[in-house]
């Protein structure tokens, strides 16, 4: 892929009946980028990400990822890219080797790729001892941390994650984001979700969606001097409650 | 020690085993009146075991509880239209409209809507344009406040609140926190649960708990003072190979992404903190982190809590 | 096609390692083909015969002799009149009935056509046809060893008549025992499913931790759904009357009641199935299993009971259905009450209040 962004959105837009869900977003991801896509529930994030990831068409406007459009190369998208959610990652009732062997098949992958691909996972993880543990076994953290790799083993371009450290303990959340800045500095893209806001602070550029529509978007220092706020959680709060939150004056700042 | 002598609620050594996991281990807690108490923890700490166990709505194996004064294995039937309750999940009926299970609850406490308004008021008045609107097409936040008011509508003298702000915007969780202070500034005892670290700071007191063990009680500034030990705050644009430099120099004993900054622990325990900083500046300077700046932090609760740690759930400690 | 592979490999080992499911799967079909291998029999042994002989004599006491021999028939009653089978029938004490006229053997000895009539029980599915097939063939053999009439013609010739469903219908056999299907079948799906969705919804955390008792919880689920039943039971009953014209001899204020009656029973099971789960699905599923297949068996709906191997029989009695096809059947068909009735309505009634209290008792008051 020789372009330069690996997610181009222009002008997305999802309307169910009357109902607008995503309107008109514009935004681009650059190659090895990590993004937060961060808004409430219910402003649209989840069926923006639906669109981007090829689950859903859009009903207007144009997306490309990882170099292929959104409405007619769908299916090439799913392969090229990896998505975790916290709802679901892997099968309970699996071990930790089957659930690899499980997603290494589904992409295609060959028996020896498989193979070497899950000793090095396994290894940088420290879960070798625990590779034929069913996965239920496991402690949440490290399950959401083997999530993540599973969704990397198939080397995409581009990775989706829904929430994906939801729950877990700091440390913990703390080494996924390692693993996130590991990818990343592989050249894979991150998009990422989330409700810590202090996550929000990991990522290159955020961008946040209220009501259907981006209301900022930037990096977490750009956009904490545009809207005066200390943390992005104010960002948060001034961007959807201006009336009630209004940015602080400088000399307010300064007091 | 008589019950209710040492607070709305105490807890005392108690444990609670779900098979061979053990959701708490010998844990005590202390609540007094009018205060706004925070549990908090990540997923699997044992907070809403806990809070059932406070709610009647299980018995631990070992140990006591007490709520109000009663016992809260014995006194069930007296306590519970004394307690207000939020279960995690809200527990709202889906098909029923806002004001459907308001009068619901309270009914089903024995009182009425107009009888109890001016103790929701505050709360109910968010809710009003939306009143005739089902419970399940309500917004996480008006959910959340929908699920208070029903706690409340039957006037309880405590609430116990299972993460009530999990999933839910910064936006509401700040409005809720808001009315939980005010609830506070009205005398009421909140017990809340939370696996967010910067809610703690709402809070009069909290717990910290991890894997079914407190790991300490105190005001959140008493806590974040505990640290103990020197904090900086190193600045750089590439922060992801600053971090694994840093790993490898030999007097980093703790390092780990915060917000903005990277936070650092230097391993030896009487070194200044001038020093440090400028050892470690140095550092990062050799190592071509040309826009590295050190300076120091003021540790929050939640580098109180990764220090207390020492191991993420489930693993071993080093 | 490694992708496909690996799908069902995971497929596989879902199945393998879900030990409830498989225990299921395995199982339910063997117990299952027992099951239906030994209640699914639609001939009829000891069928209860009643006799009717106003003047015994050789040839009506030879007669008698042979339905005993036949070892199908048990002779339950000997009266003098017909009236007498009346109750008999009501009670269903008799199945069947040969009623002999006066002076049988003196009309064969002047070479005259005596009839006897048989009456069979037509309220149940396969009864009826039979005693008449049954009881026709050992008069025919008897003839035959007589050697007949000196004309050559039948001499005894047997009438039949199928009491209470003289036209035969199969609805009339079968629509009783339909509506006690489908009732019991919607009523414990509809408290099993009301159950499980607070569990699932978390509503029944809250509902737990007030001042509700288990048995207000309880109540306050049973009766709305009620009222609901007792509109499906006169939907059921018009339908019945209706569409497939089956008759209402009895009251129909007592069908009513019964109707109610076994529908509370049916709303108690559906409690007591969801208190031990959490899972609508495996509610839905335990209250489909618990209520359909006894039903359908063991009921006495299509397959008669007395032709069970007599564990099955003891464990019909456990059946509700069974209890309210007899009183069904009893009413529409053959217009009874209470005074013949009142066994079954009273084991209906003691069915309803043990699965109440068995199931308030196992609905906790805590969560676990």
């Amino acid at each position: 892929m020789t372009e330069p962004f690996a997610i181009e959105a222009r002008d997305l837009t999802r309307r169910f009946g009357n109902f607008t869900a995503v309107d008109r977003i514009t935004f681009n991801v650059r190659v090895g980028e990590v993004f937060g896509f961060l808004g409430a529930n219910g402003a649209g994030k989840t069926t923006a990400i639906r669109m981007l990831t090829g689950l859903l068409a859009p009903t207007s406007g144009q997306a490309k990822v990882a170099g292929h459009d959104v409405y007619r190369e769908a299916e090439r998208i799913k392969r090229d890219i990896g998505y975790m959610s916290q709802r679901f990652s892997l099968y309970d009732d699996l071990t930790v080797r089957e659930n690899i062997r499980l997603y290494g098949g589904i992409y295609d992958l060959s028996g020896q790729e498989i193979r070497d691909r899950t000793a090095l996972m396994l290894g940088r993880l420290g879960l070798e001892h625990a590779a034929d543990q069913f996965v239920r076994a496991i402690p949440l953290g490290w399950r959401q941390k083997l999530a993540f790799s599973v969704a990397l083993l198939h080397q995409p371009s581009v990775v989706f994650l829904d929430e994906p450290t939801s729950g877990v303990d700091p440390i913990t959340r703390r080494q996924f984001w390692e693993l996130i800045y590991d990818a990343a500095a592989r050249g894979t893209t991150v998009l990422v979700t989330t409700h810590y806001l202090d996550e929000a602070e990991y990522c290159d550029r955020i961008s946040i969606m209220v009501a259907g529509r981006i209301g900022a978007l930037g990096t977490p220092r750009e956009l904490k001097q545009k809207f005066s706020a200390d943390s992005i959680d104010e960002v948060f709060v001034r961007l959807a409650r201006p009336d009630v939150h209004p940015p602080a004056s400088p000399s307010e700042r300064q007091g | 020690m008589t019950p209710g002598s040492r607070g709305v609620i105490e807890v005392d050594g108690v444990t609670k085993r779900f098979g061979d996991r053990i959701a708490l281990d010998a844990v005590s807690l202390a609540v007094a009146p009018a205060e706004l108490f925070g549990l908090i923890g990540p997923d699997g700490a044992g907070k809403t075991t806990l809070l059932r166990i406070l709610a009647t709505l299980m018995v631990p194996d070992r140990g006591q509880a007490f709520v109000l004064g009663r016992n809260v294995v014995a006194d069930l039937w007296t306590l519970r239209p004394r307690i207000g309750y939020m279960p995690g999940r809200f527990s709202l009926y889906p098909d029923l409209s806002v004001d459907e299970n308001l009068r619901f609850f309270a009914s089903v406490f024995g009182t009425t809507i107009a009888r109890e308004y001016r103790q929701i008021a505050p709360i109910y008045r968010q809710l009003e344009p939306f009143r005739d609107r089902r419970a399940a097409e309500l917004s996480g936040g008006m959910k959340q406040k929908l699920a208070l008011c029903c706690a409340l509508v039957h006037r309880p003298e405590l609430l116990l609140l299972d993460e009530p702000t999990t999933g839910v915007d910064a936006v509401s969780r700040r409005e809720f926190w808001d009315l939980l202070g005010q609830l506070k500034a009205s005398g009421m005892t909140v017990l809340v649960s939370t696996p967010y670290m910067d809610e703690a700071n709402r809070c009069d007191r909290i717990a910290l708990i991890q894997s079914g063990r407190f790991l300490a009680i105190d005001t959140p500034h008493a806590i974040a003072a505990s640290f103990g030990r020197p904090l900086l705050a190193v600045r750089t644009a590439d922060r992801y190979r600053a971090l694994l430099a840093m790993r490898e120099w030999p007097h980093t004993s703790a390092v780990y992404p915060f917000g903005e900054t990277i936070h650092f622990v230097d391993a030896r325990a009487e070194a200044p903190p001038d020093q440090i900083a400028a050892e470690l500046l140095a550092f990062l300077l050799s190592r071509g982190f040309s826009d590295a700046s050190v300076a120091p932090a003021v540790p929050t609760v939640e580098d109180t809590f990764v220090a207390r740690m020492g191991a993420p759930s489930g693993e071993r400690a080093a | 096609m490694k992708a496909l592979a690996g799908l069902l490999r995971k497929e596989v080992y879902h199945i393998l390692r879900d030990r409830r499911t498989l225990v299921v799967i395995i199982a339910l079909p063997v117990l299952q083909v027992i099951l239906f291998g030994y209640a699914i029999r639609t001939d009829v042994d000891h069928v209860r015969l009643a006799i009717v002989d106003p003047e015994p004599d050789a040839i009506t006491l030879a007669l008698r002799g042979r339905f005993t021999a036949a070892g199908v028939f048990s002779i339950v009653a000997v009266v003098p009149r017909p009236d007498a089978l009346e109750s008999l029938f009501a009670r269903g004490i008799a199945q069947g009935a040969v009623v002999f006229d006066g002076g049988l053997a003196e009309k064969l000895a002047r070479g005259l056509p005596a009839r006897l009539l048989i009456v069979a029980d037509g309220s149940e599915p396969n009864t009826g046809s039979i005693v008449r097939a049954y009881a026709a063939a050992v008069i025919e053999a008897y003839e035959r060893e007589r050697g007949g009439a000196p004309r050559g013609g039948a001499q005894i010739v047997p009438n039949v008549r199928m009491r209470f469903n003289p036209t035969r219908e199969s609805s009339n056999l079968f629509v009783p025992g339909l509506m006690a299907f489908v009732l019991t079948i919607v009523s414990s799906l509809m408290t099993a499913i009301s159950l499980t969705r607070e569990k699932e919804t978390g509503t029944m955390e809250a509902l737990l931790v007030s001042p509700l008792r288990p048995w207000q919880i309880i109540v306050g689920k049973v009766l709305p759904y009620l009222a609901v039943g007792f509109v499906s039971v006169i939907g059921v009953i018009l339908e019945a009357r209706l569409v497939f014209q089956v008759p209402l001899r009895g009251s129909v204020a007592l069908l009513l009641f019964e109707g109610l009656l076994f529908i509370l029973v049916s709303l108690s099971l559906g409690i007591l199935i969801s208190a031990r789960t959490s899972s609508q699905r495996v509610a839905m599923m335990g209250a489909l299993i618990g209520t359909m297949l006894p039903t359908m068996l063991l009921s006495g709906f299509i397959f008669p009971i007395e032709s069970m191997p007599w564990p099955l029989q003891a464990i019909s009695f456990a059946v509700p259905a069974r209890w309210f096809v007899l009183v069904a059947r009893g009413i529409m068909l053959k217009g009874v009450g209470l005074a013949y009735l009142w066994l079954a309505t009273l084991i209906l009634l003691g069915m309803a209040l043990f699965l109440l209290v068995v199931s308030t008792r196992s609905f906790h008051e805590r969560l676990e």
